[in-house]
């Protein structure tokens, strides 16, 4: 089987055993009365990694965060940081700094105030200290902005002020709760960048909360994807897109259309089903084949079909339907379609051309066709 | 929306206000009269400041409030921060609700019952009555002014403000002393504010709980007042509205700039 993804392959210390993990959340259960927010979890991310934590509000990801910056004590669990217990270590005495969703920067102070806070808690001298902030004001280029009040700065600049504020103790570790998710879509895109370019620069390790998968998609070494306190699927951004471990994770990241049937037979990588759609060859997950007859799902990404209008001569798989919506979004174009069976599946098309003759429109039959490794089994 | 002036408007508005302020102005006036008859105009005169200057028994009166609301507005507004905080912050603690009615009731309790019961008490545990009696009055029934402002404020504070503060190495009170305060400042200092005008003007609660030689200002005012209306009075009572209006204003600037930060938060 070809290996999944080769972006930024030369680092990934999970894979090696000698590894010693730099965080470490050894069976976590956190408990608020009877809710249980996060459910005997265990996890470890490595230094200098860039570590995603992806769910829906609610999934207790912010809690895993408030536990390792000291918000929060576990119920039950232990969690270690660089080998250290955590346990009873207040907040201000954790070498770890947080960047608050709300950006929390203390609206008394000036932007240069707001940097220096933690840097004079520590008692570094004046002129070291200015030295730093001047250097952090730099990084986040905010020269221009240090004798101003935290409100005359725009939603952006507060951003980079909170971001700056945090790194600025030089943290090992540095959390950021949703950093992004107070800013326009454009200059989410552009902070993304810079913010992966500041973990290098720093050699930090980041670990951060979002809900938007593309973000954890982008900026990534590896995403935990949470449902309900546990963790789903831990992966790179690779393995969790196109190998994910179960329908949950398949539809949290990105779309995918999942098509149900039963086992009819299968090999050492491939697996064919039948279903109301017909028979559908796909790839397997790891090595183990599920037993005929078993009920699994199909799961294909909408780019990874191909539209036509006449049936494929030598396709593996070719799925034949009634075209239901058209939506153009200028870079591709998503097709939805309903085939004989009822099940609506969508199909994305690169748009390469900007002049097309004659565009597949409503109610038109066409067929979709995908390779037999398109697509992959899961079991749950 | 700007409405026309119409001459329904106007006269309502004048009458109101008439109705508010008409006896006020009269007593501002009538301070600055000549004539020792209050209810006759002799033209404009500060005579009765400089005899109020001299009039010792008013000016011992005037100290001894200024002193007893400077006290206990200070104490009383340490007193009602923390309970203010205590309130919003400790959000689980076993007889919450009872806590909150509790510091709230005085402020719907008669005067009387207060000024009463503290008397009772002061009496029960044999506590000579005279200056710190009264003081310790006001603070009791000021501290819950104090709390409700204090607490409306710390409302709406975001908490993950202390948080980072912790988070960048302070020491839980000394988050709260380097960023609460400061934020929730403007409405520490209305409190104070308000607890100084209460103290200021309170009657009922002071007669009761009063001893020798701690006379204040508005007893002494109301006691001579009883032997007939001087003009004297008038003048001791213009100073007096003067003060709890700077007093007043400047909580309600504190109010205002308050809610700019708030927004910008």
């Amino acid at each position: 089987m070809p290996s999944l993804g080769s972006i930024r392959r030369s680092f990934a210390p999970w894979d090696d055993p000698a590894a010693k993990p730099y965080i470490s959340f050894k069976n976590v259960t956190k408990r608020f009365g009877d809710f249980v927010a996060v459910d005997n979890l265990s996890l470890d991310v490595y230094e200098r990694e860039f570590f995603s934590l992806l769910g829906p509000s609610g999934c207790g990801k912010t809690t895993l965060l408030r536990m390792l910056a000291g918000f929060e004590e576990p119920t039950e669990g232990e969690l270690y940081l660089d080998g250290q217990p955590l346990k009873g270590v207040p907040p201000h005495k954790r070498p770890v700094n947080m960047m608050f969703q709300s950006y929390a920067l203390f609206p008394h102070m000036s932007v240069a105030d707001n940097i220096a806070f933690g840097l004079k808690q520590d008692g570094m001298e004046k002129g070291a200290r200015d030295e730093r902030v001047a250097q952090m004001l730099k990084l986040v280029k905010l020269e221009e902005f240090a004798r101003r009040k935290p409100h005359q700065l725009s939603g952006g600049q507060r951003q980079r002020v909170a971001l700056a504020r945090a790194v600025a103790k030089r943290p090992k570790l540095l959390i950021l709760d949703e950093p992004l998710g107070a800013l326009d879509k454009k200059l989410r895109e552009e902070t993304q960048f810079e913010l992966m370019d500041l973990q290098q620069e720093l050699g930090l390790t980041f670990m951060i909360v979002t809900h938007d998968q593309e973000e954890a998609m982008t900026m990534s070494d590896r995403i935990a994807v949470m449902d309900k306190g546990i963790i789903a699927q831990i992966g790179t951004p690779a393995e969790i897109y196109e190998a994910p471990d179960t329908r949950y994770v398949a539809d949290f990241i990105g779309s995918v259309n999942t098509l149900e049937g039963k086992v009819v037979s299968s090999d050492e990588s491939h697996v064919t089903i039948e279903g109301p759609d017909g028979r559908i060859v796909g790839g397997l997950r790891g090595s183990k084949a599920p037993a005929d007859g078993q009920t699994v799902w199909f799961a294909i990404r909408p780019e990874k079909m191909q539209v036509s209008r006449e049936k494929p001569a030598e396709a593996a798989n070719a799925l034949e339907g009634e075209v239901w919506d058209v939506a153009y979004l200028g870079d591709m174009t998503i097709i939805n379609v309903k085939l004989e069976s009822g099940n609506v599946v969508q199909a994305a098309m690169i748009n390469r051309s900007r002049l097309v003759d004659d565009p597949i429109g409503y109610d038109e039959r066409i067929w979709l066709s995908f390779s037999a490794d398109s697509g992959i089994m899961l079991e749950r | 929306m700007t409405a026309r002036w119409s001459w329904f408007n106007i006269s309502s508005v004048v009458v109101g206000f008439a109705f508010l302020y008409l006896p006020i102005v009269l007593l501002i006036v009538y301070s600055f009269n000549e004539s020792r008859l209050v209810t006759v105009w002799a033209g404009f005169s500060t005579k009765w400041y400089s005899e109020l200057f001299q009039n010792q028994g008013i000016l011992d009166a005037a100290w001894v409030t200024v002193r007893v609301a400077f006290i206990s507005a200070s104490v009383a507004t340490v007193l009602g921060t923390l309970a203010a905080v205590a309130l919003v912050r400790y959000t689980r603690f076993r007889g919450r609700t009872v806590f909150t009615g509790m510091v709230y009731a005085p402020l719907v309790m008669p005067e009387v019952i207060t000024g009463l019961s503290l008397l009772l008490l002061f009496v029960a545990i044999n506590f000579a009555r005279g200056f710190w009696t009264v003081t310790l009055a006001h603070i009791t029934f000021s501290l819950c002014f104090v709390a409700v402002v204090v607490q409306s404020r710390l409302v709406s504070f975001d908490k993950s403000l202390e948080e980072a503060a912790m988070d960048l190495g302070c020491p839980p009170f000394q988050a709260f002393m380097k960023v609460t305060l400061p934020v929730i400042f403007p409405a520490v200092i209305s409190g104070w504010m308000l607890a100084f005008t209460l103290s200021l003007d309170d009657l009922v609660i002071a007669s009761f709980t009063s001893g020798p030689g701690a006379t204040t200002l508005p007893m002494k005012i109301y006691s001579q007042v009883r032997l007939g209306v001087t003009p004297e009075i008038n003048a001791v009572c213009t100073i007096l509205i003067a003060i709890v209006t700077t007093g007043v204003l400047i909580a309600a600037l504190l109010q205002k700039r308050r809610a700019f930060l708030g927004n910008n938060e």
